[in-house]
């Protein structure tokens, strides 16, 4: 018998962003509300797949009778809350947060929409003048992923993928604390001699960079990466039967990257060493 | 700490048969987290440091992962992961002790001693954010290997020197004094050495918990609404409100008694918990019957060993008087409090970060809402109320919320008891009513030395004001109308000999060394904006620098997760608004 799970149909409240009113069941956050009203809302730590955590505060939203600003990723929607998502106190807001991060950590290598962001709200990086900056050495242990965390924007969303939203490991967690915070294993460890189990989920949701895998972080050192001319394969995982979706990216009929399709209902984009590393059979040795 | 392993997976017993059989337990494991931060505790004092292989054993009988076991450790000041000295110093050189000379201490240490430490490493020294004992002038915490902490207020360099280097300390903690005639005083009135009830109960101590039970919640909670009674914690919420809803809230339930003091210049929690620990334990117990939790937390300073060893004999003095437990005063509740040692960490004293504390998280603050009374502590609803909070509860019971309504000002009610350090004759812990105004307190502490220049009120998180706002009554609306704010009752006066610079500089500084670095705004906007305050004291370009603090002020205001980034721009801009730096 197939057990199937019918919850009562959500009622639907009333949020007004930026003047006009839209409609969201009950229990979504400001950010889904912005999104259905179409207001351009950035986020930089927030994944759909993952709990918000709420510390990047690139989505700060201003609501009617809030002494702060709030984050519209894990804030939920109330009836008749009255939102401006893009007010010139937001506006300032986010400038800072960007222009703290860039002036923090090195930021080549963020997401396209992370850059849109940053040219919509103008970011100078020099504006809080020169001072402490993120000096990591890369971290090469294996030769399945790296660890740049000059990059690292501490989102999180590789202790989540690490953690209690995906893989269950608990490898990795913040060490320290303020500045000096970094994503560490226990003392220090290398990765071989953590409890990492090379699933590479907390590579796929980085979004700056900071953890990469080999292929492409070779590929990059070499200067020989070139998104432009890779395809996907989208095809099935041939090791078990859960059916995970696989995009193989292929440079000059290479393998160079393994993803999963954040919307694929069984993997909601994350795999397992098998999936996201277990490809060398079906290419040639390099020569 | 842990007790003994029920299995031999975890080293327990070998027993026939059981070598056959896989272990499981894991929840039941993973549901003691909550003993994570007391476990580091007890390898800390026992062997004076965290090792990889104790981190692994606790992380095993916890069933966590080691690396989430290391990211609590290494939240806290207190818990070291390197080898360090059996004896390590933590010598206080925050704003109130630096108007009293500390950067002379810390240079001689420098000169002896070396460097101080960083965070984590083995150093035998380190300086310490403010230690709550300003009314001393000077302070050292000394964490010993094998032994308990100890305390060590005023202290020399010589002091620290001699037992770094001889690797034993004893408390020498000079008693709290105070200039105020005490016979009048309503929180003030014990400040006993010896922790004796029968004192406390000759004062009245416990008519207020006798007539709770008789009347019961409901009517318990409107006597505190009645009485006015905002937390004196520094946000100074109402408390019958906490009170009506967690009270209301159905099931499982806790109190808090947040003891976490840690804002420079703030002293007033220790000086009750040291001298009347019961009237703390018997407003907690008053929180606890009326809202109908079972189970207190006093989450208290790691920093505060005297009031550590004070409470827990007061708490066992409460327990053999029937005063506590399965049956209060013979009413059949049942109700306890455990005390939990914080361990180095300003943000833990933020309730949903001390939540997290106890909880076995790194102390990190959580986004409001939902609030502490209808989600805290293990997810359920939590009443957190500040210490002095509660010590005013069995009064406002005893007498009546409407009795002590008339203590005060119409808004803010009661007793109010004020941290004065600095430049003054007499520093320490002084009781008023509210509406006393600044000048009042410093000339209670025996007026300025010399002349001055300016006052810290509300602590760091709170604003400097100068000689023309001395006649302004400290009372919430007062102070709010002002555009300050009262926060925990810090009044550090500064006279013309201290260079401002320093001390604006050293209160950025605090910030950035105690921002949890969850959020981008505080993790990073704190930092920078001690690096500009640097370049401003370095002859760098005044108007630009300005521009950046006030960039810095609105985005720490506006979109920090919690309260310490929101004030860590407010006393670097009332000094720049004052033209003291």
């Amino acid at each position: 018998m197939i057990e199937q799970r019918i919850s009562p149909p959500k009622t639907r409240i009333d949020v007004t962003v930026d003047g006009s009113t839209v409609s969201v069941p009950e229990g979504s956050t400001l950010l889904d509300a912005c999104n259905a009203a179409g207001a351009d809302v950035p986020t930089l730590c927030y994944l759909e797949t993952l709990t918000p955590i709420n510390s990047c505060r690139a989505c700060v939203v201003e609501v009617e009778g809030s002494r702060t600003l709030v984050p519209a990723c894990s804030r939920v929607a109330e009836p008749g809350m009255d939102v401006q998502s893009d007010s010139d106190r937001v506006q300032r807001a986010r400038k800072s947060v960007y222009e703290l991060l860039a002036s923090a950590v090195d930021l080549s290598l963020a997401e396209p929409e992370t850059v849109r962001q940053m040219e919509r709200y103008d970011v100078d990086p020099e504006r809080f003048g020169e001072g402490w900056h993120r000096t990591d050495e890369v971290k090469i242990q294996d030769d399945l992923y790296i660890r740049d965390y000059d990059k690292c924007i501490m989102c999180f969303r590789c202790v989540a993928a690490c953690g209690p939203d995906a893989q269950n490991t608990f490898a990795i967690d913040t060490a320290g604390r303020g500045l000096n915070s970094t994503i560490a294993t226990e003392f220090d460890v290398s990765l071989p001699e953590s409890a990492c189990v090379y699933c590479g989920n907390c590579v796929a949701v980085c979004p700056t960079g900071a953890l990469m895998f080999k292929t492409e972080y070779d590929l990059r050192t070499s200067d020989d990466w070139r998104p432009d001319d890779q395809h996907v394969a989208t095809t099935v995982c041939s090791f078990c039967g859960v059916g995970c979706n696989l995009e193989l990216h292929v440079q000059d009929n290479r393998i160079v990257k393994v993803t999963s399709p954040m919307d694929h209902s069984v993997t909601e984009g994350h795999l397992c060493i098998k999936g996201r590393f277990g490809w060398g059979y079906v290419q040639p040795e390099p020569d | 700490m842990l007790g003994i392993p029920d299995s031999r997976w975890h080293g327990g017993e070998r027993t026939a048969g059981g070598d056959r059989v896989a272990y499981g337990g894991f929840h039941r494991a993973a549901a003691r987290r909550h003993l994570l931060l007391p476990a580091l505790h007890a390898l800390q004092d026992a062997i004076g440091w965290v090792s990889h292989g104790a981190l692994n054993y606790v992380s095993e009988r916890l069933d966590l992962g080691p690396a989430e076991a290391y990211g609590v450790a290494t939240f806290y000041d207190l818990i070291a992961t390197e080898h360090a000295p059996p004896v390590v110093a933590h010598v206080c050189d925050d704003i109130a002790c630096l108007a009293k000379g500390a950067s002379r201490i810390v240079d001689e240490l420098e000169a002896a001693l070396g460097p101080a430490g960083e965070h984590g490493d083995a150093a035998p020294w380190k300086r310490s954010p403010c230690l709550g004992q300003c009314e001393k002038g000077s302070a050292a915490f000394i964490q010993c290997a094998g032994a308990s902490a100890r305390s060590i207020a005023p202290v020399t360099a010589e002091q620290v020197i001699d037992i770094v280097t001889s690797g034993s300390a004893d408390d020498a903690v000079a008693p709290t004094t105070s200039a105020q005639d005490r016979s009048d005083l309503r929180l003030l009135a014990i400040l006993d050495d010896e922790g004796d009830m029968g004192l406390y109960r000759s004062k009245g101590g416990y008519e207020g918990l006798a007539r709770a039970l008789e009347i019961g919640p409901a009517a318990s909670v409107a006597e505190v609404e009645a009485s006015g009674i905002r937390g004196r914690g520094g946000a100074a919420f109402p408390a019958g409100i906490k009170w009506r809803a967690v009270t209301e809230h159905e099931g499982v339930k806790y109190v808090v008694c947040n003891a976490d003091e840690s804002e420079p210049g703030t002293f007033k929690d220790r000086v009750l918990l040291e001298g009347d620990p019961f009237a703390v334990i018997e407003g907690l117990t008053i929180a606890g019957v009326t809202t109908g939790a079972q189970q207190g937390y006093l989450y208290l300073r790691g920093e505060y060993p005297v009031a550590f060893r004070r409470l827990s004999e007061a708490l066992e003095s409460a327990r053999e008087a029937g005063l506590l437990g399965p049956d209060i005063a013979g009413s059949g509740r049942t109700f306890d409090i455990e005390i939990r040692r914080g361990a180095g960490a300003y943000i833990c004293g933020e309730e949903t970060a001390l939540f997290n504390s106890i909880e076995g998280f790194r102390g990190e603050p959580r986004q409001k809402p939902p609030f502490p009374t209808d989600a805290g502590l293990f997810g359920r609803p939590t009443l957190v109320n500040n210490v002095e909070t509660l010590a005013n509860i069995p009064a406002i019971l005893r007498d009546g919320g409407a009795a002590y309504a008339e203590i005060g000002t119409a808004q803010s009610t009661g007793p109010k008891l004020f941290c004065v350090s600095g430049n003054v004759a007499s520093p320490g812990v002084y009781e008023v009513e509210f509406g006393a105004t600044i000048r009042e307190l410093i000339e209670l502490a025996g007026g300025v030395d010399g002349a001055l220049r300016a006052v810290l009120i509300g602590g760091a998180a709170g604003s400097f004001v100068d000689a023309s706002q001395l006649d302004m009554p400290l009372t919430f609306e007062d102070t709010r109308a002002a555009q300050l704010g009262l926060g925990s009752g810090v009044i550090i006066a500064f006279n013309e000999s201290i260079d401002m610079h320093t001390i604006v500089a050293r209160i950025a500084d605090f910030f950035g060394e105690e921002s949890c670095g969850l959020c981008v705004p505080c993790r990073v906007g704190t930092v920078r904006q001690h690096e500009s305050l640097v370049r401003i004291s370095e002859g760098g370009d005044r108007a630009a620098e300005l521009e950046i603090l006030d960039e810095l002020d609105h985005v720490l205001r506006d979109a920090s997760v919690c309260g310490l980034g929101q004030a860590a721009s407010s006393a670097v801009q009332s000094a720049i608004r004052l033209g003291l730096i």
